[in-house]
């Protein structure tokens, strides 16, 4: 089932952010959008979220524009966690909230394979700003869906962290799930495409 | 495991009783303002009990708009409104979960202690009965379309006040039959059944109505 954007136009605020973007991705394929700040990676990250409308273009999954939404899961700059639940009780209310069909993950073993297992019980409020990403990213385990997006996801992660990340993406991937990232730092995506964003220009290497 | 709906509300509500504050605030507040009247008015028993009903309601109708700003705000700031734009739940939905909330935690409190405090406003047993099941059946109205001046306001950092500007306007019609079916439970010529019926009806169609309106509003945030 192909991941495919053709030809995607974003507008904000009347300006064209993004223009003429495509790409398309099999299972298990990875797609990294790079690019200096203010080229649109957020934008276009966004706009294929759903969060954004498309002022012109499709984005499709398995030839479903309008169930892409559901399939997908979407790591943006902010952590979407209440500062006054648990790790767990975030967790597990995303998972209760974002799950389609198969279950994903229990709240204590997503946060585990993070490598938080110890927080477990403690209020985000008190944790780092890489504890916090991380429990943000145990979240892409806790419901089970197809397509990771994800903007920066790294921001605040030490070496160990990143590593960590790098293997379950790997996992993911290995299981048929095609990620979309955005991000300046090399984020051991072996063999991923790219997709370069310079303002005006726009081109796609294999 | 809960489903989506069960478990936004849950989490509504075990947010809003962590951080605190929402429904012991609200009652304070109208705990303030029943206690600053007597002192403007002076000390007549009979206009007292004549116009408590209506700053009774008055004083509800502050206290519901009290923090309603931060409904959605608080969401759109931490990333958790992007996030349940992706949920299989519609969005008019979630608004409508988090407005049952919302009441549950400030417009029950409210509820509960009017009465009560109907008391330091001379009122009859009939009227503290009139006032409290009035302000039952509109503050859900109160709540919802708070919600809507709650999403047009999001964005903005000091959004309060203007929501306040936009909301209260909407919320006459509550006061007005709040206000008379909690006179109509002392006597007068209509029957109580009559404004309190209108005043479900406000509750009934401002909650079909209102987060639909919401719900498009939040959607354009992004734009």
């Amino acid at each position: 089932m192909p991941l495919v954007a053709e030809n995607l136009h974003v507008r904000r605020g009347g300006r064209a952010i993004v223009e003429n973007v495509s790409f398309r991705l099999e299972k298990g394929e990875a797609l990294v959008v790079s690019g200096p700040n203010g080229a649109g990676k957020s934008t276009l990250l966004r706009a294929l979220a759903g969060l954004l409308p498309l002022a012109r273009g499709r984005f499709s999954l398995d030839g479903d524009a309008d169930e892409v939404q559901s399939a997908l899961h979407y790591i943006g700059h902010a952590d979407g966690m209440k500062p006054a639940l648990t790790a767990q009780e975030n967790l597990a209310f995303w998972g209760a909230f974002l799950s389609t069909g198969a279950p994903g993950l229990d709240p204590r073993a997503a946060l585990k394979a993070v490598g938080l297992g110890h927080v477990a019980e403690f209020p985000v409020a008190y944790l780092s700003a890489g504890q916090k990403r991380r429990v943000a990213l145990a979240r892409l385990l806790v419901a089970r869906r197809p397509v990771w997006l994800l903007d920066e996801p790294t921001t605040a992660l030490d070496v160990a962290a990143q590593a960590n990340f790098a293997d379950l993406m790997r996992a993911f991937r290995a299981d048929g799930g095609m990620i979309v990232a955005a991000t300046h730092a090399p984020l051991g995506l072996d063999d991923a495409r790219t997709l370069r964003l310079e303002g005006a220009r726009r081109e796609m290497a294999a | 495991m809960r489903g989506p709906v069960s478990a936004l509300l849950w989490r509504e509500l075990t947010v809003a009783r962590r951080l605190g504050g929402g429904g012991a605030m609200g009652v304070a507040f109208l705990l303030v303002l029943v206690t600053i009247v007597p002192f403007a008015i002076g000390p007549d028993l009979n206009l007292l009990s004549r116009i408590g009903p209506a700053i009774l309601w008055i004083a509800a109708l502050l206290a519901m708009l009290l923090g309603l700003d931060r409904l959605f705000q608080a969401d759109a700031e931490d990333g958790t409104l992007d996030l349940m734009q992706l949920g299989a739940t519609p969005l008019e939905l979630v608004v409508l979960v988090k407005c049952l909330a919302h009441w549950l935690t400030t417009g029950l409190p409210i509820v509960a202690a009017a009465p009560f405090l109907g008391l330091m406003l001379a009122q009859e047993p009939e009227g503290v009965f009139g006032v409290g099941v009035s302000l039952l059946a509109g503050t859900p109205a109160l709540t919802f379309i708070g919600a809507v001046g709650a999403a047009a306001t999001v964005s903005l950092r000091r959004g309060g006040l203007l929501m306040a500007l936009l909301v209260l306007p909407l919320c006459v019609p509550a006061l007005i039959f709040g206000v008379s079916a909690a006179n109509a439970a002392v006597g007068g010529t209509v029957p109580l059944t009559t404004p309190l019926a209108i005043l479900g009806a406000l509750t009934l169609g401002s909650a079909a109505l209102c987060p639909i309106a919401a719900a498009a509003l939040l959607r354009r945030l992004g734009e």
